[in-house]
């Protein structure tokens, strides 16, 4: 007994040590990559293989030509209506998409190419979900228990410290944690959503959605939430379809629309008439806000199975000429944003 | 005309009131917002002025007349989520034309497409649904209108697509509308008063 005890120790002081080296090594690196994009999402392209009558197939292509960086201690808003595949970007970096996705391109996890096989090792570890409803939580199963989720026996004492640590920074009460989802109200499932994330030290945090259905306090709450983790280093992608809220904590913006990237905008951009805004696109999103202009483009985003030759955004354009209908426009870059549009010097 | 709800009570569970002697009243043409905290009763003060909630203290009339349980109802609700509010094993036209047939003029008026008529509700997005439950809600019957967060889950551009439709026709029609949302620039922008539940509702 007291032999092992020796040993444990013995164990224990080499693994301090290696993880101190390992700690100076991974500041260095810090440092070296700050600069660097954690997640790069390069021109990648997702379709969905359809069947379509007895057994010919077809190609639903969903998301194509779509780029985005996303930076340690920065977030990245990702604005678009719904069916722009904002939540297909986030299913594909997480490598949850189902078995009849067709993904191409290419995408970057801290300078090594994230496969399939990469993303299931690394996912819930350093790549974080914050889903968007408690639908996602297993309505059977306590609060805390999910919260940790499967942890080896001898961990768990320590990872229950760590969950009541989180749980009182949230401000939830220890008595939530043996409560199931449907006990939870809205703003307190969205803490409970978010320190599943927090509890395994991610540093890519995707959150699909978080903010619709709160009222005022609880969606600034929730935001400052996001605000911590990236001031802590986190790299954040926000995914929601309200421009306030992203515009509130944002650093950049990326709008979506019918499944590629339109615009990347910073978010000092977004003032007054949206002058300083590249895409026509973007510039109507922010003119139909209540509090401003509340004033509505005509036409709908182009279905999926409907083939657009050059712009994507053609039909509902004011300023389309000859060159837009054809081919795609290329990504320019307009004062410090990124734009793919013909009309932009 | 005027939508009356007088000394509404109600709670899912015994003694465990949500709503506690709620009066609300709604005008012929009015646009009223409705603003509260999540989890405060809005939606079920909604569910019960519609008729979906049965067993309430209080009454709920129209000029004074209790509204019949049987037939066409005048007050019609709207839900957040329309995928929710359609049978995913119909098609749109069906789904569109249960109650009765939608004139083509509201169809236009909400950009409703021929083509989308033949789709399953799974092939349109959030929006594109939300517009055929508002076009078939809004029957010439329809007297009064419930928008239960109807463009929460919508980005700006439908939601202002949306509501210009909403607020065209209802003023066409003297339709009364009760706005419940939590964005108050939308509330700002859309209604003539607003009233906040913490105020109405004694729990």
């Amino acid at each position: 007994m007291r032999k092992q005890f020796e040993i444990n120790s013995q164990e224990k002081n080499e693994t301090k040590a290696n993880e101190t080296k390992a700690n100076e090594t991974k500041a260095n690196e810090i440092k070296a990559n700050e600069t660097k994009a954690l997640l790069k999402v390069e021109d990648i392209s997702l379709s969905f293989i359809q069947y379509a009558s007895g057994l010919r197939q077809t190609e639903l292509k969903v998301i194509s030509n779509l780029s985005i960086e996303a930076y340690r201690g920065k977030i990245l808003a990702v604005v678009g209506s719904s069916g722009s595949g904002k939540s297909l970007l986030a299913h594909a970096i997480l490598g949850i998409l189902p078995s009849n996705a067709k993904l191409d391109g290419k995408i970057e996890y801290n300078g090594q190419e994230l496969t399939q096989a990469k993303k299931e090792e690394i996912r819930g570890k350093e790549i974080a979900l914050v889903p968007q409803s408690i639908t996602y939580l297993d309505p059977l199963m306590r609060i805390s228990n999910q919260v940790i989720g499967c942890v080896e026996e001898k961990n768990e004492g320590l990872m229950k410290k760590i969950q009541r640590e989180i749980f009182q920074r949230y401000d939830l009460k220890p008595d939530v944690e043996r409560m199931f989802p449907y006990e939870l109200s809205g703003g307190m499932s969205r803490r409970v959503l978010v320190s599943t994330a927090v509890m395994s030290s991610a540093k890519l945090i995707i959150a699909d959605e978080p903010t619709p259905g709160l009222d005022e306090k609880t969606l600034s709450e929730t935001l400052s939430y996001f605000k911590d983790m990236a001031n802590k280093g986190c790299a954040v992608i926000l995914i929601t379809h309200d421009i306030e809220a992203a515009l509130k904590i944002s650093d950049k913006i990326a709008v979506f629309y019918a499944g590629t990237v339109l615009e990347v905008a910073n978010v000092e951009d977004f003032k007054n008439n949206g002058e300083n805004l590249r895409h026509p696109y973007t510039r109507a999103l922010w003119n139909a806000l209540p509090q401003n202009k509340f004033q509505a483009i005509k036409g709908h985003q182009p279905m999926q199975d409907e083939v657009v030759d050059g712009c994507i955004f053609y039909e509902r354009c004011s300023k389309k000429n000859d060159l837009c209908s054809k081919g795609i426009p290329q990504f320019k870059r307009v004062n410090g944003g990124v734009v793919r549009c013909n009309n932009v010097s | 005309m005027c939508l009356k709800s007088e000394n509404i009570s109600f709670g899912y569970k015994r003694n465990n009131l949500i709503l506690n002697n709620v009066n609300i009243s709604l005008d012929s043409g009015e646009v009223l917002g409705l603003v509260g905290d999540s989890g405060s009763g809005k939606s079920t003060l909604c569910k019960i002025l519609a008729g979906y909630e049965n067993n309430y203290e209080g009454n709920v009339s129209i000029d004074g007349k209790e509204i019949p349980s049987k037939g066409y109802n005048p007050v019609q609700l709207v839900f957040q989520h329309p995928e929710k509010a359609v049978n995913p094993k119909w098609k749109m036209k069906d789904i569109l034309n249960e109650g009765q047939n939608v004139s083509q003029n509201i169809l236009d008026s909400f950009g409703i497409k021929k083509n989308w008529l033949n789709r399953w509700p799974n092939e349109l997005s959030g929006g594109e649904l939300q517009r055929f439950a508002l076009a078939r809600a809004l029957g010439p019957k329809t007297k009064y209108l419930i928008a239960d967060e109807i463009t929460t889950m919508l980005d700006a551009i439908t939601q202002a697509q949306i509501w210009n439709t909403v607020l065209d026709i209802v003023e066409e029609m003297s339709i009364g509308v009760l706005v419940v949302s939590h964005e108050k620039n939308l509330i700002k922008k859309l209604c003539h008063d607003v009233v906040y539940l913490g105020d109405i509702n004694n729990v």
